[in-house]
């Protein structure tokens, strides 16, 4: 329904709701690694960084090889990752943090590291996500 | 509109005359004739019927889509079975009690302590008018409704940024922004500047329009006065007697109003799927998932975690594990499958269906939200502050308090919801554990009602990324993933077919579940009847 065909007919109204809704979608304030990923991956993957089983489950980033590459996590926060929403609001300097916080803390000690220039490069591929507010 | 009223009335008793005499259907079908019933796409209850002898359709999540199916199917002569992962029928048609526990992903335990009777809605709380089909399956179960307050314009807007933090009445907040943008409006109108040519003779009409919609002045002001203050409140309230004399509030400034950005929030509520008259079903949302559960008795097969999917030419055969006793995975087959897990596990689950439905699963991100619900000793928000139901928003992280739509003037305890978010928010408050996702609405909402600090006794919270069988709050489309796969996760692939909230578009409301259900049961039928 929102945000579709029956913008332009309700133009008013969608303004109003649409500025609401712009009152909870700012981004997020946090800059260390360690912020950013208590305050927000952590939800997911667990404060640990060993992810969750219920009916589905949230993939451990302690021990995951996938994070070898340090581009693959820059990846999967530009762009989501079938359920997982992308995290693009977030500044190339945030992306740069949390990629070495989940790269070598959490038990992980991978070498190399990204450059905001890096993220900067791949942000072509950023997906923006929609900011749903259920019933 | 008003000129056509006496039309409507006859047109409405004639419906009413049709409903007796030829019954609810034929009624439903007149109504769509002449267009009366556009504001749903549920025109009529759905009537299978034909089912070939001994065919079965295995269902997939005890959801309301899920059950929906297995309910129509059922009565349309199939042999249904539905698999599902928790102890309890609903999906996130939920209500969480006192003595209640829920554990969410990580392991967080929580043991609900709410007195008896309070409740909080972890997920669905409200029905708008409009949504037919969900109201349909109330009406049908015998499940009771009552209003839900949606709108109050004694609830607050509050912004820590404006007024020094004080809460502002909804009323004042909008009769100050209505009256200004009026006044502007009406000075432009007078001045000739509009931008487009209108006549003289509607200029006064629009003027006409603008005083009344604003109440302004004769002057077209907006400006402190009776008008204004019958909008915006008064300090002294009209009485009786000798304490009859009103005193009028001053409005703020025009530029307090707009640097305030209050007006924020008063467009929320103007939106189709909250306009009044909403619903709430007696004893909490969650009662909708119970009578259907209860409807549908030894069909749900609870604690069975579905692990794979498979189809044939011959059927559809589901591995699943009993949660409770484990133990080998077992098989559950049949014809036909109606499946209606959401994206989010279900991506994670193998199933040979084709590429395009696989794509369309595996596109779709689950949005984040978190609600908490905090029992106070005292309904101190009506006592002391005249607020019945209704919705206060905040700029604060929790983003809104709401008050229970129930129990008005009892007293003794209550539960409010402290914080319900979207977006960051609510990506930072599923990020806590439980307990401080409580703390922190117990904090937020003490900066608006200082009374939290006295009353506030126990909590309760989900944060949807955390809830074990959703992994998220519902599939967050946009419109370019829907232009790519919308139709493909509808189609039927092979024996198996979608329904669920991500199948609809009205995601994340249960109309949108039920409705997925309703159309995809009905064309699943067509293709089996007609092979
Ligand atoms: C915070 C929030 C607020 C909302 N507010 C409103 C509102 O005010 N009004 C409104 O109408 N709607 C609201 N909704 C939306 C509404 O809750 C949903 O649209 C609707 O309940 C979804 O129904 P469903 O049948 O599609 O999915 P679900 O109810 O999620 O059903 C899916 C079922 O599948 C089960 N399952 C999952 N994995 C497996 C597995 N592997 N094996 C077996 N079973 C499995 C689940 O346990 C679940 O029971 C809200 C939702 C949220 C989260």
């Amino acid at each position: 329904m929102r945000g579709l065909g029956l913008a332009a007919a309700i133009a008013p109204i969608a303004i109003l709701a649409t500025s609401a809704g712009a009152q909870f979608a700012g981004g997020y304030r946090y800059q260390t690694g360690q912020d950013l990923y208590t305050h927000i991956c952590q939800g997911c993957h667990m404060p640990d960084g060993k992810g969750a089983t219920g009916a589905g489950a949230y993939p451990a980033l302690a021990g995951n090889p996938k994070l070898q590459s340090p581009l693959y996590p820059v990846l999967v926060m530009l762009k989501g990752q079938k359920a997982m929403p992308s995290f693009s609001e977030l500044s190339d300097a945030q992306i740069v943090e949390v990629t070495g916080y989940i790269r070598t803390k959490l038990g992980n000690n991978f070498p190399g590291a990204v450059t905001a220039e890096q993220v900067k490069a791949l942000r072509a591929q950023a997906v923006r996500q929609n900011a749903l507010r259920p019933g | 509109m008003r000129d056509e009223l006496p039309a409507l009335m006859s047109r409405r008793s004639l419906f009413s005359m049709i409903g007796k005499t030829a019954g609810i259907a034929v009624m439903y079908e007149a109504m769509a004739t002449m267009a009366y019933a556009a504001d749903s796409t549920f025109r009529q209850p759905i009537a299978l019927t034909g089912a070939p002898k001994g065919s079965s359709v295995l269902i997939l999540g005890a959801g309301l889509a899920g059950m929906v199916a297995a309910y129509e199917l059922g009565k349309a002569g199939y042999k249904v079975q539905i698999l599902e992962y928790q102890g309890r029928p609903g999906g996130r048609n939920w209500s969480l009690y006192g003595g209640d526990t829920y554990t969410e992903l990580g392991g967080f335990k929580q043991n609900i302590e709410f007195d008896k009777g309070l409740y909080l809605n972890p997920g669905p709380w409200r029905i708008p008018h409009h949504h037919k089909a969900i109201l349909h399956y109330c009406q049908l179960l015998g499940v009771q409704l009552e209003p839900f307050i949606q709108i109050n314009y004694a609830a607050y807007v509050h912004s820590t940024k404006a007024f020094g933090g004080k809460p502002q009445r909804y009323r004042s907040v909008e009769a100050d922004f209505d009256g200004y943008v009026a006044e502007l409006l009406a000075k432009t109108v007078q001045q000739d500047k509009l931008d487009r040519p209108v006549t003289k003779e509607d200029r006064e009409i629009l003027l006409q329009a603008l005083r009344g919609w604003g109440a302004l002045d004769k002057n077209y002001a907006y400006v402190k006065s009776e008008d204004a203050s019958n909008r915006r409140g008064f300090d002294h309230p009209p009485g009786g007697g000798l304490d009859a004399m009103p005193t009028p509030t001053d409005p703020v400034s025009l530029e307090d109003m707009i640097r305030g950005r209050l007006w924020r929030s008063i467009g929320s509520s103007k939106a189709y799927d909250v306009q009044q008259t909403m619903f709430q079903p007696v004893g909490g949302m969650g009662m909708i998932g119970k009578a259907f559960g209860k409807e549908l008795g030894e069909i749900i097969r609870y604690n069975a975690k579905v692990t794979e999917i498979r189809q044939d030419k011959r059927g559809v055969t589901a591995t699943f594990v009993d949660t409770l006793k484990g133990g080998a995975p077992q098989t559950a087959h049949a014809d036909w499958c109606v499946c209606t897990i959401p994206a989010s596990v279900l991506s994670q689950i193998p199933i040979n269906v084709g590429a395009p439905m696989k794509a369309a699963i595996d596109a779709l991100p689950y949005a984040a939200s978190a609600k908490v619900g905090l029992q106070m000793k005292r309904r101190f928000w009506e006592e002391d502050e005249g607020i019945y139901g209704g919705i206060t928003y905040t700029d604060q992280p929790n983003s809104m308090i709401s008050y229970p739509s129930t129990d008005f003037f009892k007293r003794g305890k209550g539960v409010l919801l402290g914080a319900y978010t979207f977006g960051p928010n609510a990506v930072e408050f599923t990020a806590m554990p439980p307990e401080e996702r409580i703390a922190k609405a117990v904090e937020y909402g003490a900066n608006i009602h200082p009374q939290y600090r006295e009353e506030f006794e126990t909590g309760a919270t989900v944060a949807w990324h955390r809830v074990p069988w959703t992994l998220g709050c519902a599939g967050s489309w946009t419109e370019e993933t829907r232009a790519a796969h919308y139709n493909d996760i509808c189609a039927i692939d092979g024996r198996i077919v979608m329904a669920g909230e991500h199948v609809s578009m009205i995601p994340a409301w249960q109309e949108g579940a039920v409705l997925s259900s309703l159309d995809a049961i009905g064309r699943l039928h067509k293709r089996i009847v007609q092979g």
